[in-house]
């Protein structure tokens, strides 16, 4: 396989990820604004725009007025905007189809589909009436991608350098949203059983799809620490760091096998993973949850970037 | 039925009866309702846009993804049309190879006053990089298009060598797809040959022409300019077909005295290129220095024969339309034979004679740049104003060397589904031949390129031509 090709691969994997994850986060946003006030709703729109980083970019454009129905269209459709979610899934396509050899037609029609419907639906700006069917069409349409790609995928190099696009995208996310709105918060860890707050731990567990999972886990009851753990740890939940870690580690692991050697991109994993089985919660917060989220936010990048290399990406 | 007397409609008579090849799929028509057929080809086009069948467009609109208008009533050949054309793009085939070794070797058909020196020597596509060059399996073109015009029952004319990198077969390919997806039932009806096993013939052919150095299964890669290429989709496909890589320039450097890919496990030899990319860009050291398309250094790994390259270096000179005009004599010299295809009649604006005749006719001609292809920078007297006539005389006089003329054709007709129903359009053929020491292999049928305008002759689909599945029936 050609570097060039696992690179197409790996990005292509980014851009769907971080183009659902946006939606995700945008729901969550969306709906604790509708529980606020104007300006405590101004905030939460701020918070979504901090965790994906753009709100320098957001504040040249627009000032510093954050309201809703100009920061989602900023975030899915401004064309002055690099990271939106249609340039976002633009590029995941460009890059599927730079590397179309790489993919099954199935894997590559779906991908060219999400892009007609996407385009197609973030055409015009989005109005309030309209946002929850739009957010719904992008999961939806990387849902099907996802689908596509599982069910006809060899399990070969060309698989595992797409999953580990995924996960690497997939782990920092779920840690930039945690360690945004950590600082709202940190207070209630100690200070539990405001319902302000467990509507805010409730938004976080919504913008990873995991409040269903978290809230049949353990009775309905919401404990910030048991969110944390949950967020962070527990390697049952699709978006957890530990489970991104342990999928990165299996992928890896598959080339490894296919190749017949071992990188430095596994020994930096396997020193994550090694970390992940050994903490516990209490340990995360006595030393630190926001010194955590960074060094895990560091070691996914410096296995990103190993990986790039071992595997020359780049010429 | 709306059809102009004076050309000849390859599925109706004059007398509006059907013509033989054609009564299997006009009797599948009857039972056809319009309604039905007009939705079919609305499906065939989300088809195409889903699947990402596109080509790229330059200038106005560029960056834009075009689909290329599919009719759906197929061209269709008799087992006997065919068994002719085969054995003339056999010969004609076989004579464009031994010409162009013999340019780049011996050159005895100059010096047997059949071809003019000046034709050669001053000609952009002549490579002197490439004389005395031993290519490998002494093949140089191996995948060539051979456009061929039909004006009568018998009449097929060659109107057009592609022997640099013809296009267009990934239609050819997918057009049939379409047709038996929609069409399922008519393909138990009428026995077409299929078309589908090209890219595995396509592997096979160029695998054959591997150099010496190459292990037993050799590596073969296409390599495209990238995805803003106009036919980087099909780039993609074949190379996907046929399980090749497609790479692109920066992926490929010379390691070890071979050229050799970039891949997650370090540099990979490859054996034969499939290249689409032109003979300027190939090499950066060889030919124009700022190509980025290109590998530094590959002409010298050619040379050395660590390399195949399809087509080879400098087969251009084959596809020029002055070369062209001597086609006649190429074959005659090279094979003994008359052709079995004929040329279209060509005038040479270079010579004195032949560029006053054009010139006094101008309105009624074809007249044509000999470096020039997809239709651009042509003059179609017969539909141009007197202005626009006028006009590409003065060009004419000021380089006839530049041009060559051609009386306008009655060209063949066949319907397609236009909106008032079956009407009249005119087509052209490219079937496309693979050539190997092993042999010369023509898939059954080709490419179909229809002008969709009423009365217009251009097919390109540069210039709003569309295309038709290209059937050749069983025997």
């Amino acid at each position: 396989m050609l570097g060039r090709t696992a690179n197409g691969a790996y990005w292509m994997a980014r851009y769907l990820e971080r183009a659902e994850n946006t939606a995700r986060l945008i729901g969550a946003g969306f709906r604790m604004a509708l529980t606020r006030d104007a300006s405590m709703a101004q905030e939460e729109w701020k918070s979504v725009i901090t965790t994906l980083g753009q709100a320098k970019a957001f504040e040249a454009a627009y000032g510093p007025d954050y309201a809703g129905e100009r920061v989602w269209n900023y975030l899915l459709r401004d064309k002055a905007n690099p990271g939106s979610v249609l340039a976002q899934i633009e590029a995941a396509r460009t890059n599927a189809r730079s590397v179309r050899t790489a993919l099954t037609r199935e894997v590559w029609e779906a991908i060219n589909e999400a892009w007609m419907v996407l385009k197609d639906a973030l055409a015009r700006p989005v109005r309030e009436g309209a946002l929850g069917q739009v957010l719904a069409a992008i999961r939806r349409q990387a849902t099907q991608v996802r689908g596509t790609f599982d069910g006809t995928m060899l399990r070969n190099e060309n698989y595992n350098f797409t999953r580990i696009g995924t996960f690497i995208e997939r782990g920092d996310s779920t840690a930039r949203i945690l360690d945004v709105k950590y600082y709202v918060l940190l207070p209630s860890l100690a200070w539990v059983g405001s319902s302000l707050d467990n509507v805010q731990w409730e938004s976080v567990l919504r913008s990873v799809a995991g409040e269903r999972a978290y809230r049949w886990l353990n009775a309905g009851s919401i404990d910030p620490r048991g969110i944390a753990e949950f967020l962070l740890l527990d390697q049952r939940f699709p978006r957890s760091l530990h489970f991104c870690v342990d999928k990165l580690r299996s992928n890896l692991f598959g080339l490894a096998h296919e190749y017949g050697h071992e990188t430095e991109a596994h020994e930096l994993l396997r020193s994550l993973s090694t970390q992940f089985h050994h903490t516990t919660i209490e340990q995360v917060f006595e030393s630190g949850l926001h010194e955590f989220i960074q060094a895990f936010i560091k070691a996914n990048q410096q296995v990103a970037q190993a990986v790039e290399l071992d595997y020359r990406f780049y010429a | 039925m709306n059809h102009s007397p004076l050309c000849f409609d390859e599925m109706f008579a004059e007398d509006g009866s059907v013509r033989p090849a054609y009564a299997g799929y006009r009797e599948w028509l009857h039972g056809q309702d319009a309604a039905s057929l007009r939705r079919k080809g609305i499906e065939a086009e989300s088809f195409f846009r889903r699947t990402g069948i596109t080509f790229n467009v330059y200038g106005d609109d560029a960056g834009e993804e075009r689909l290329i208008p599919f009719d759906m009533v197929p061209r269709i050949i008799s087992a006997h049309e065919w068994r002719k054309l085969v054995k003339g793009i056999e010969q004609r085939v076989t004579a464009l190879n031994a010409f162009l070794h013999d340019i780049y070797h011996r050159q005895e058909i100059v010096r047997a006053g059949r071809v003019p020196q000046r034709l050669i020597a001053d000609n952009a596509a002549f490579l002197p990089q490439m004389l005395g060059m031993a290519v490998p399996g002494g093949v140089y073109t191996h995948i060539v298009g051979i456009d061929l015009v039909r004006t009568g029952p018998d009449e097929f004319m060659v109107l057009e060598d592609n022997a640099r990198t013809p296009s267009g077969v990934s239609y050819m390919l997918e057009n049939r797809e379409t047709m038996m997806a929609m069409f399922p039932e008519l393909f138990t009806k009428v026995k077409v040959r299929p078309v589908s096993d090209y890219p595995r013939r396509l592997a096979k052919s160029l695998a054959a022409c591997a150099p010496a150095c190459a292990g037993e299964r050799p590596t073969v890669a296409v390599l495209t300019p990238g995805i803003y290429n106009s036919a980087y989709f099909e780039h993609a496909f074949l190379a996907d077909q046929m399980g090749a890589e497609l790479v692109e320039g920066s992926d490929l450097r010379v390691v070890d005295g071979r050229v050799a890919m970039r891949t997650t496990q370090g540099y990979q030899p490859i054996d034969v290129l499939y290249r689409r990319v032109d003979d300027d860009y190939l090499d950066p050291l060889s030919f124009n220095p700022a190509s980025k398309l290109g590998v530094p250094g590959i002409m010298d790994i050619y040379r050395a024969g660590g390399i195949t390259i399809a087509n080879a270096p400098g087969t251009g000179i084959a596809d020029d339309k002055a070369i062209y005009s001597f086609m006649p004599e190429i074959i005659e010299f090279y094979t003994g034979e008359k052709p079995i295809l004929a040329n279209v009649p060509t005038w040479r604006c270079s010579e004195k004679d032949s560029l006053a005749h054009v010139l006094e006719h101008l309105a009624e001609m074809v007249v044509k740049e000999v470096h020039g292809s997809g239709g651009y920078g042509m003059l179609i007297g017969p539909t141009s104003s007197k202005k626009d006539v006028e006009a590409f005389a003065q060009k004419l006089r000021a380089k006839p060397d530049n041009y060559i003329a051609q009386p306008t054709l009655a060209l063949s007709t066949v319907p397609i589904f236009a909106k008032s129903g079956l009407a009249p359009r005119h087509v052209d053929l490219r079937p496309f031949v693979l050539v190997s020491p092993k042999g010369i292999d023509i898939t059954p049928g080709g490419l179909t390129r229809v002008a969709l305008k009423q009365g217009s002759l251009v097919v390109n689909s540069s210039q709003g031509g569309g295309t038709k599945d290209s059937w050749v029936l069983e025997d």
